[in-house]
Parts: C-alpha cells; structure tokens; sequence
C-alpha cells in the first residue's frame, strides 16, 4: 500500500548538512496498522511527512496506494493540483491536533470537503457521520476549545477520513494524552482500521503503542530503519531489538561466570515442561530471572530468561537442546561474560533457528 | 459655535472612515503578500519579500507631514483636489497602507504553523490557505489592528486638519490656536480623546467576542492581554513618527 525506495532527506542550513533520512526502504500492507518507532531525532516525523510529501524527498520515490507521488509532484516547491489531489484522499493526524480555533468543531471535520468541493448538504451529512463514527456527535457545534484533549485527537481523527482515505498517517497523535485516553484513541485507530480496511501508519515513541495496535512495526537509528517486519516475524528474529523491546524480560545475571539465555514460547511449545527436562537431561542448575506472558499482536507469547552456570562454551549443548525444543532462544548480550571470553554472542552455533527472514519481501 | 464642532466631527468622520476602508482594503492583500513570500513560507520569494519590505517601511518612515506635501500632485489626480476632508484622505490612506499590512503580517505569524500543515495535508492550496486558516484564525488580531489603526488615523487626521483637510483638528488649530478660542480647543482636544476611547473599547469588544469563541475563560484573558500589549507598542510608536 505504501512503499517508499531509498527515501533520503537531508537539511541544509548554510553550510551544515543534517541526514534527516538515509535511505529508507518501508513496505506497509494494505489493511494493516504499522508503528514506526525510535528515539528523538531519528527521523520518524520527517519519515511520515514525506509520505504525503509535505516534506520533499532529497532523493527516493513514495509510492501510496499504487501512485508514484514522487513524479506525481513535478520539481517545484509548490504542491501541484494533481499532488493536491492524492493528499486529500490519504488523511493525516497531528500531535497537537491542528484543529481550527475559528471553526465549530463540524466545519473543523467540513473543511477537507470544501477543498474537495463538494456541496454544502453533503458535507453537513458527510461531517455528522463521522463524527458520530468517532463518538462525538453531540459536539458537533462546540468548538475545539471546549473540548479535551482525547475529544480534539477524535475531530482529528474524524476530519483526516473526511476524504475517504485508504491510508492514515498519524505523527504521534496520542503523544499529548493520558494513558486512559490514549487507550481509547488506540481503540478508536484500531476499529477503523477493521471497519473500514484503512491502512495506518503510526509514528510513535511508546512501544506500548506498537503493542496495542500495530501489526507491523520498524524501528528507525538515525535515519535509517533498522529492523521491520510483521510483530510475529520480529518476535522470531534472533537478537531483535524491537522484540526485546517489545517484550521486554528483566534480570541481571548474579555473577560473570554465567550464560544468560533468553527464551522465546510460540504456541504449543509454551506447554512443554523443557526447563526441567533440560536440567534433567544435563543435570544443570538453572536459575529463572525473569519471566512473562503476554499478548503481542493478538498471539500469547512467553519469555523467559534464565541463567545457567559456566561460560556461553560449556552450555552449547543444552542451549542446541533448547533450540531443537523448538523454542526461540537468545543468548544475551551480556558484556561482561562475552568480552572476557572473546565469544560474540551474536557468532552463535549454526543451528537452525526458525526465524522468518526480516524485511523487505513481499509488500502488498 | 455647535454647528461649527458639528460639522468639524463630520469632517474628521469621513476622513478616518474612508481612510481605514482603503488601509484595509490594500493593507491585508500586502500583509499577506509580505508574509507568504518570506523564507520558509509558502510562497517563498527573498525578491518580492525584500522589495515590498522596503517599500513598506520607507511608507512608514515618512514624517506625514512632508507626505501630504509630496502627495499633493498625486491627490489632486486621484481625487480632483488637494485640500479638504476629500483631499486629506489620500494622503491618510496612503500612510496608513503600509501601517496597517505591517500589523496585518504580525497577525498572520502569531497562526499555528501546524494549521497551515494540517490543510496542505488535506490538500488545500494557498488561496484555501489564505481564506480559510490564516485570515479566520488571525480575525482577532485583525480587528484589534483595525482599531489600532483606526486610532492611529484619528490622530494623523488631525495633522491633515491643521495643514488644511479639515476636521476637528483644523478648528482647534484655526480657533483654539491661531484665535485664542482655549475653550474651543479644549473641547475638539477632549472630543478626539473620547473619541479615540469609544474606538478602542468597541475593538476591544469585538476582540473579546471573537476570540472568547469556545475558548476557556482564562486562554481568553491571557489572549487579550498580548492583543492589548501589542496595541499599546503600536500606538506608541506611531506617537513617536508623528
Ligand atoms: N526543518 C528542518 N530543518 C533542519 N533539520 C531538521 C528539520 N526537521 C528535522 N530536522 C532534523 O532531522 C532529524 C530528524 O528529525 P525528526 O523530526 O524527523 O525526528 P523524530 O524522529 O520525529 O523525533 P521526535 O521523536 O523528537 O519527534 C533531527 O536531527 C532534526 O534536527
Ligand atoms: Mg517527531
């Protein structure tokens, strides 16, 4: 639904140069709700306003729902009619919302119409329903003043579908709002997701977010995205960052003469009793530091991370135990344990890991 | 003696209204036009941003005085003559244009940038830009420019009086001054004070309306305060040209 290639943006202001977007390849499905997530300044806003080109692209295509916006846009700075006219049909949400002070909260919602010039009847009908899909049909002619800030985030939300958009593109829309509020904005993104079949891009900096709604997620480091994939595909990556973040287990290892191992239950695996047939079987100690259930994605997921005596090169059997278990398994990147031995964690045994390969396959 | 402050009032009247409706007429279009064309705006020209700035301020460097003056051939052309209420106006106008797109182009940049981005997201090009977010949402600023400026032409109206355009200002000069009439003068002094006041309060009032829409009570206090600030700068420092 959205693809962008080798998207790069870069600020100059005189003679220095910021690298806002290096090279960003994103494929977004049609019907999904995708977070894109990162610190401060990685870039996800000027990510997002590029893909309705309020911001140009230094060098990169957008392709939204099948049309090339980069060629569509022409070289001027200006915004033709013809890149006018797919915006109006990919709607955006604001942080701070950006409703009109001046204007009731239904000639708020009424405004993409009158660019889309339709006729004064239907935009009073078009505008009444959607603010009743949004919950706020008794506020149609308050004015956003009058409203909280989760009521504002819905008139947003509400005028953003005003030009019946395959693709909302939301910059941090439940960043200014309390946690109860920002569940109920959640929700609202979700149902529409559902009902309507609309296509979310969402930027945010709570992986909380990106728990709740998101059926895909990227994460971006200066400039770049860094992992992407289905939550599924990234909870079965190997040393995902956003799966560690996304379910993140506790526990500090109690001394430097230890392996820590992270463990990953899908499924029917979550129901095997393998912690104690692996101590069986080895006759290991095994210490639990932490574990947890949840539901990522609408899957229940368990993590756990143990702790198992001896360095990373005297458990490679029981940790090949694990893996043909079938179960996930992460060595974690415990500093101290790896650096004094030399073993890079990551330069783990050439066993099979059923792990669904990363990006980038497959759009659409 | 009545029908004379009568008439004079008329007079004064008929200058500043017709001076403001030109101010305003060709000092929004300006004030929009100074502030689209600067840098990073939509319309971002340094050449048209530079020129019409310059022109702008050299308007309202010219003592008023020495502009009715030059305006003289000008006035004459556009309105037949060069003296009386009719004849003050041009140059009233002339000095208030560039005057009022200042205070236009300051209102302009007090409006949310994000509200420019929400309607260039929603497809809206500049006239919907224009129409539709940055005029609505600055009508309060707006209005309390108008009553700035409106106050501001009661008081240079009053200098086009002296120098012969009539008005209250030119029976204080010819009576009060020239005449020793002190309690003619006094009179036109205090009738331009109650004047200039009505003026205000009734901007003030329109202001509150418009910007109380919706709003809490306390954003709209804190609102006008910054409106009446700015107002009071600017009177000043039109006192101060004159
Ligand atoms: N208009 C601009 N001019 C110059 N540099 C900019 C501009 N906009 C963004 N940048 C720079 O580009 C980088 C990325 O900014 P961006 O706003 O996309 O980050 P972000 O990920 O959205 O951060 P945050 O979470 O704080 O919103 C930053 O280093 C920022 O300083
Ligand atoms: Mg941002």
């Amino acid at each position: 639904m959205i693809t962008t290639t080798g998207l790069t943006k870069v600020y100059r202001s005189g003679d220095r140069e910021v690298t806002a977007l290096d090279g960003v390849d994103l494929h977004v499905r049609e019907g999904e709700v995708y977070g894109v997530i990162g610190q401060s300044g990685a870039g996800k806003s000027t990510l997002i306003r590029c893909l309705n080109l309020l911001e140009r692209p230094t060098s990169g295509t957008v392709t939204v729902a099948g049309q090339d916006l980069t060629a569509l846009a022409g070289r001027g700075p200006r915004a033709n009619a013809a890149l006018r006219a797919a915006r109006s049909h990919i709607g955006m949400v604001f942080q701070h919302f950006n409703l009109l002070s001046s204007r009731t909260v239904q000639d708020n919602v009424e405004l993409p119409l009158e660019i889309l010039k339709v006729d004064r009847r239907e935009r009073s009908r078009k505008a009444l329903e959607l603010l009743d899909l949004v919950g706020l049909a008794d506020k149609a002619q308050a004015y956003p003043g009058q409203l909280s800030g989760g009521q504002k985030q819905r008139v947003g939300i509400a005028r953003a579908l005003a030009g019946d958009p395959k693709v909302l593109l939301s910059d941090e829309a439940t960043s200014a709002l309390d946690p109860e509020t920002t569940r109920s904005i959640l929700q609202l993104l979700r149902d529409l997701n559902r009902q309507l079949g609309l296509t979310v891009v969402l930027i945010t900096h709570e992986m909380d977010v990106v728990k709740t709604i998101c059926d895909s997620a990227a994460l971006m480091k200066n400039g770049r995205v860094v992992e992407q994939g289905t939550v599924a595909e990234l909870l079965a990556t190997p040393g995902s960052e956003l799966a560690r973040e996304l379910f993140p287990v506790g526990g500090e290892p109690s001394g430097d003469d230890r392996t820590v191992v992270d463990i990953t239950f899908h499924g029917s695996a979550a129901t095997r009793p393998v912690i104690s047939e692996l101590a069986r079987t080895y006759n290991v100690d095994i210490s639990i530091l932490g574990a947890a259930m949840d539901t990522v994605g609408g899957k229940q997921i368990g993590r756990m991370r143990i702790e198992l005596p001896g360095r990373f090169e005297e458990n490679v059997v029981p940790i090949g135990f694990l893996r043909e278990q079938g179960l996930q398994v992460d060595v974690a990147a415990v500093a101290e344990a790896a650096d004094t031995t030399g073993t890079d964690p990551a330069a783990q045994p050439a066993i099979p890991v059923p792990a669904a390969p990363l990006e980038k396959e497959a759009a659409k | 003696m009545q029908p004379l402050l009568y008439d004079n009032t008329l007079d004064t009247l008929f200058m500043v209204w017709w001076s403001t409706f030109y101010a305003v007429l060709f000092g929004i279009p300006v004030g929009v036009l100074l502030h689209l064309t600067e840098r990073g705006a939509l319309l971002q020209n340094v050449v048209v941003n530079k020129v019409l700035g310059a022109i702008v301020n050299i308007g309202r460097s010219f003592p008023f005085l020495i502009l009715i003056v030059v305006l003289i051939p000008f006035t004459r052309l556009v309105v037949g003559v060069s003296i009386g209420p009719t004849g003050a106006v041009v140059p009233l106008a002339i000095a208030a244009i560039p005057f009022f797109a200042r205070l236009v182009e300051a209102a302009l940049r007090e409006v949310d940038k994000g509200l420019i981005e929400a309607a260039q997201a929603m497809g809206g090009g500049t006239w919907t830009i224009i129409f539709k977010v940055l005029l609505p949402q600055a009508l309060p600023a707006l209005v309390a420019a108008v009553t700035t400026t409106v106050i501001t032409l009661i008081g240079y109206s009053a200098i086009a009086g002296a120098v012969g355009g009539g008005g209250l200002g030119n029976l204080a000069y010819t009576y009060g001054y020239q005449q020793y009439e002190t309690s003619l003068m006094i009179t036109t002094v205090v009738e331009l004070i109650v004047l200039v006041t009505l003026v205000q309060l009734l901007g003030d009032l329109i202001v509150r309306r418009l910007a109380g829409r919706g709003t809490r009570a306390s954003s709209v206090r804190v609102g006008l305060r910054r409106l009446r600030t700015s107002v009071d700068e600017a009177t000043l420092g039109t006192v101060d040209a004159a």
